[in-house]
């Protein structure tokens, strides 16, 4: 090897030894520019990912408004309520095994939860509704369930269980499309909120603010220190006008009997009680509906989720002669000393129409028909008047409309006129059916709400009042008094609506003279002999009210003895006391029977109640003006 | 003893400083990363207590020594030994296979009872010196022939071994070295067109078999490269969290002890392999660009050093140590930057490792003796 092919390979060497360093330099040029892009150009991005990288937002609960009744009663009460969680990333599996059996659950349970787990640091719930004594237990073995935490959170439960269910409502695990509405309001995706009844009406009520808490945290989703905090603000208290006494007392008189009833106060439209039987308990569906006792009340043919005061619309029976008589009164058809005689039933057209009473009641004036509930008094009032009329009062009186309470859809109801009946069924109106009518039965259909709602406004005067599920104070205006009883500022929008919707009672055009006149013939129905109302009488208070039977088929195949399933619904409307009702009500019972015999006693129980605990305090007349006259 | 201190007054100590300056900026760098953050009412073991810096301070004073051991014995004695320090190496990979110790499911290490070493850090020391010996006795172009058998002769077992063990990133490194040294060193123009066309044709059928010997973690360490949805939770992660470190450092950083992402652990192996971003979190693109350039002058030295040696073998070992450590900075950084693939190499002088760490200081005593030899005269 020659020294010159040497040295020209060495030369060679050394100009590609330059490249190599001209490779080098080119390669830190790049790592140069990628830093600068990266920590330069596009540092803001990575400072803000660093940041939620590290901190978490926690959304801390807040303690949910009591519901009270109008006596200062708790309805419900907030519990804390623990669970048990995998906090960890993974859970190895003698841990696993064990906590199974510690908590008394399957392994193969857990291992599909965490199957389901969306991301590492998701907390995996094990087990809900953990006992104190199990809570103790497991915080004793911390240390060998390292894996494993007991979060605590508050639970709502319903200390009435089943009563009132439908007006209380319960909470329910946030929907999707709720959380898209709230969210602007600071709630996290799994919360907790009113889904139904006053808990979800007054939600934004009770709720109250959720806080947050801004924590650091590594990457395995340890909680280092607190970095922010915002304090929950606590949900606001609501006092509602329902006197829970006398909706247990109601309730309980019911028994095993489906059906509904809705309680007044006429003045204010206050509802003192609402219930549909038969009720849920709602503490079952406290921490979201346990899917077996959903189905088990979807399929229970009772239909318990079924809010029969707004939801249920039945013949009113006989409790439609009062709107017949307002009609005939009004329209100047018939004075209350016009008589008609009925001798069981009279002719029209090619049909017979009986009275109940098949040997008649001979000759009877309106106060007497209203009494002893004659029907061939009102189909001849009715085939005077006509249905168009009856229509027209029916609606003064807030039939065949909604009432506009938020708390569930309700069904309108039915008040035929000839006009409804070319709408909807496309037929003329004929003259038969208008006797039907007069005495509540054919198209004629009402919700145990619009009855109640009725009644009141017969009593009070005239007024029709939107129901009102807050209380509210007889003697200053309505407005003033909400304020006081519920001070704090983000209490008002809601109630101030509420309040609005009650001061729209609107006076009906039906003269006081007519109006006091039905007041008297009904409490004749419970007080005077041969009224069918007597099952309500009271011994110390005059109680007013009127009997309805509903047909639940049709008077020609009644021959057969029916069993409860085809049995007559029962109605019974009410007030009390008589000359200045305090309470006015209806009552429904579904296949009761008659109206006098099956709704009748349920109401007179909740009337007890009612003047028994709260009003012998406050309104001193009862005893003085009573007229004790009628004996017994 | 005036021989001593002649050389002495050769001695390199910019290639000294550069050295201590980065593994001491590890130290830090290692301790900031691997801190444990004031935990408030959480509960943690109070066993965990890392001391990942204090065990690479005692490394780091084993590297120096060795460093400064290396520069006693002259170079041409690792010419001498060339092959048989080969041999033995190649012993230990076997060893290392056959009776390793696991760890994250590979087996790189040896237990020697009081310390462990991954003989793969050796070997790459051994394969350079004896690549280089050899090319020092050849002492002409490669032929294509001669090349291929180069190549099965250093390069093919060892790297298998390698592969095997897995190590992916090292045996990648070791390839990419020797068709580096390959082409400075001079290949016939005919071998290059080779090379690239066999290359270019058995890449489709290569491929499938290599994929196929993948282990699932190297598969998804490829495919989050090309894709960082693919693997959001595994290697994107990686790439995403090293990528969000470098970047929220910011130009002056965050200051040293103010990282987050290492400490709280969002950033994983974040005083090994991601070592870079921990450090451009804390110091920002100014101190990347400072730990980058010192980098840059070790290359820039080496090649330098290449050139001034006395003799062929310093020169090709000069080379391909520089061209290895330059290789593993350049990785791993860009690996931080995700500009490279996460294969899982650590960065010279500041990724905490022991076994790294000595060896780093061992291949710089080697590239210091060479140039403190540089007027030295053949005897």
């Amino acid at each position: 090897m020659n020294s010159l092919n040497e040295k020209i390979t060495t030369e060679a060497l050394y100009r590609r030894i330059r490249i190599a360093t001209m490779v080098a330099f080119i390669l830190s040029i790049v790592m140069f520019v990628r830093l600068f892009q990266l920590s330069i150009i596009e540092s803001k991005t990575y400072k803000i990912l660093a940041e939620n990288n590290r901190q978490r937002i926690l959304f801390v609960e807040p303690e949910r408004g009591i519901i009270y009744d109008r006596n200062g009663i708790p309805l419900v009460k907030n519990e804390p309520y623990f669970v048990a969680a995998i906090t960890a990333e993974e859970i190895n599996v003698k841990e696993l095994s064990a906590i199974a059996t510690f908590l008394g659950i399957s392994e193969e349970e857990i291992k599909e939860k965490l199957k389901n787990r969306k991301s590492q640091i998701e907390p995996v719930v094990i087990k809900e509704g953990l006992s104190f004594e199990e809570v103790a237990r497991l915080e004793a073995r911390q240390s060998d369930f390292p894996d494993i935490s007991i979060l605590t959170t508050t639970i709502r439960r319903y200390l009435y269980g089943t009563v009132g269910a439908h007006l209380i409502g319960y909470l329910g695990r946030i929907t999707e499309t709720q959380w898209d509405s709230l969210k602007s309001e600071g709630i996290p995706p799994d919360a907790f909120i009113g889904q139904w009844g006053v808990e979800k009406i007054y939600d934004s009520v009770l709720r109250g603010k959720f806080g947050k808490k801004i924590v650091e945290v590594d990457a395995l989703g340890h909680e280092i220190r607190m970095l922010g905090e915002i304090p929950p603000e606590r949900g606001q208290d609501i006092h509602l006008s329902i006197d829970i006494n006398i909706q247990k007392a109601m309730e309980e008189a019911y028994g095993t009997r489906r059906g509904a009833f809705v309680a007044l106060r006429p003045e204010t439209g206050e509802v003192l009680a609402l219930g549909s039987l038969p009720s849920f308990d709602p503490n079952k569906f406290a921490r979201g509906a346990a899917s077996d006792y959903w189905n088990k009340l979807s399929e229970d043919e009772g239909h318990p989720l079924l809010n029969r005061a707004f939801q249920s619309q039945y013949p009113p029976g006989s409790v439609y002669k009062i709107v017949t008589a307002i009609a005939g009164l009004e329209k100047g058809i018939i004075k209350p000393t016009t008589t008609f005689h009925c001798s069981g039933g009279i002719s029209f057209g090619n049909r017979f129409f009986r009275c109940w009473k098949k040997e008649g009641h001979g000759t009877v004036n309106l106060k007497r028909a209203i009494i002893e509930s004659c029907d061939v008094y009102f189909y001849e009032v009715g085939k005077r008047v006509g249905i168009d009329s009856i229509a027209d009062y029916a609606r003064r009186l807030g039939l065949g409309d909604i009432s506009g309470i938020n708390l569930v859809s309700e069904k309108k109801g039915i008040v035929p006129s000839s006009e409804w009946k070319l709408k909807s069924l496309g037929q003329p109106w004929y003259p038969g059916e208008t006797l039907s009518a007069s005495i509540g039965q054919g198209y004629v259909s009402v919700t145990p709400a619009q009855l109640a709602r009725m009644i009141a406004t017969i009593v009070n005067g005239g007024y029709l009042k939107k129901f009102r599920l807050l209380k509210s104070d007889e003697t200053g205006p309505i407005n003033q008094q909400v304020r006081e009883d519920s001070p704090p500022a983000n209490v008002k929008p809601v109630v101030i609506s509420d309040i609005k919707g009650n001061n729209e009672s609107q006076k009906i055009n039906i003269s006081q003279q007519t109006l006091i006149f039905i007041k008297d013939a009904l409490t004749g129905v419970v007080n005077e002999p041969g009224g069918t109302g007597g099952a309500a009488r009271l011994q110390h208070i005059l109680v007013g009210g009127k009997t309805g039977t509903a047909q639940v088929i049709s008077k020609a195949i009644e021959t057969h003895k029916l069993t409860e399933k085809f049995r007559d619904h029962a109605w019974f409307v009410a007030f009390a006391p008589a000359d200045r009702p305090e309470i006015a009500m209806a009552v429904f019972v579904e296949h009761g029977g008659h109206g006098g015999s099956a709704a009748a006693p349920i109401a007179r129980t909740g009337i007890e109640k009612y003047l028994s605990n709260e009003n012998s305090k406050t309104v001193g007349t009862i005893d003085g003006e009573v007229t004790i006259s009628e004996g017994d | 003893m005036s021989k001593l201190f002649e050389r002495l007054a050769h001695f390199d100590w910019l290639i000294f400083s550069i050295c201590v300056i980065l593994s001491l900026l590890g130290i830090f760098t290692i301790y900031s990363a691997t801190r444990i953050p004031d935990y408030q009412g959480a509960l943690i073991s109070e066993s965990f207590r890392p001391d990942f810096y204090e065990r690479q301070i005692i490394w780091f004073v084993a590297g120096i020594t060795i460093f400064f051991g290396i520069l006693f014995i002259d170079y041409q004695w690792f010419k001498r030994l060339a092959y048989l320090l080969y041999v033995i190496s190649i012993i230990l990979l076997l060893l290392t296979i056959i009776a390793g110790k696991k760890s994250m499911g590979a087996s790189r290490w040896i237990n020697l009872g009081f310390f462990s070493f991954q003989p793969t850090d050796i070997f790459k020391i051994t394969f350079l010196i004896a690549l280089s010996s050899y090319l020092h006795d050849l002492k002409a172009r490669l032929t294509a022939s001669q090349i291929l058998k180069v190549f099965l002769l250093f390069v093919l077992f060892p790297v298998l071994l390698i592969f095997k063990q897995p190590d992916l990133g090292s045996a990648a490194i070791i390839f990419i070295t020797f068709f580096c040294i390959i082409l400075i060193y001079g290949a016939e123009s005919r071998f290059i067109k080779l090379t690239i066309i066999i290359g270019l044709i058995s890449l489709p059928f290569l491929w499938p078999v290599f994929w196929e010997n993948l282990k699932d973690y190297q598969r998804n360490r490829i495919q989050a490269f090309l894709s960082e949805e693919v693997d959001p939770a595994g290697i994107g992660y990686h790439i995403k969290q090293s990528k969000i470190a470098v970047g929220s450092g910011g130009f002056f950083g965050k200051g040293f002890l103010k990282g987050t992402q290492g400490p709280l652990r969002f950033l994983p192996e974040r005083h090994t392999d991601f070592i870079f971003a921990s450090f451009t979190e804390e110091w920002g693109f100014l101190g990347a660009v400072a730990v980058l350039s010192l980098y840059i002058l070790f290359l820039l030295r080496g090649f330098d050093t290449a050139q001034r040696a006395r003799d062929d073998f310093g020169r090709y070992l000069s080379l391909g140590i520089t061209v290895l450590l330059g290789l593993y900075v350049f990785i791993n950084i860009g690996m931080a930057l995700g500009l490279t693939p996460v294969v899982g190499i650590p960065l010279p002088f500041m990724s905490y490792g022991g076994s790294a760490l000595v060896t780093n200081f061992a291949m710089a005593g080697i590239l210091t003796n060479i140039r403190m030899r540089r007027f030295e005269i053949f005897y």
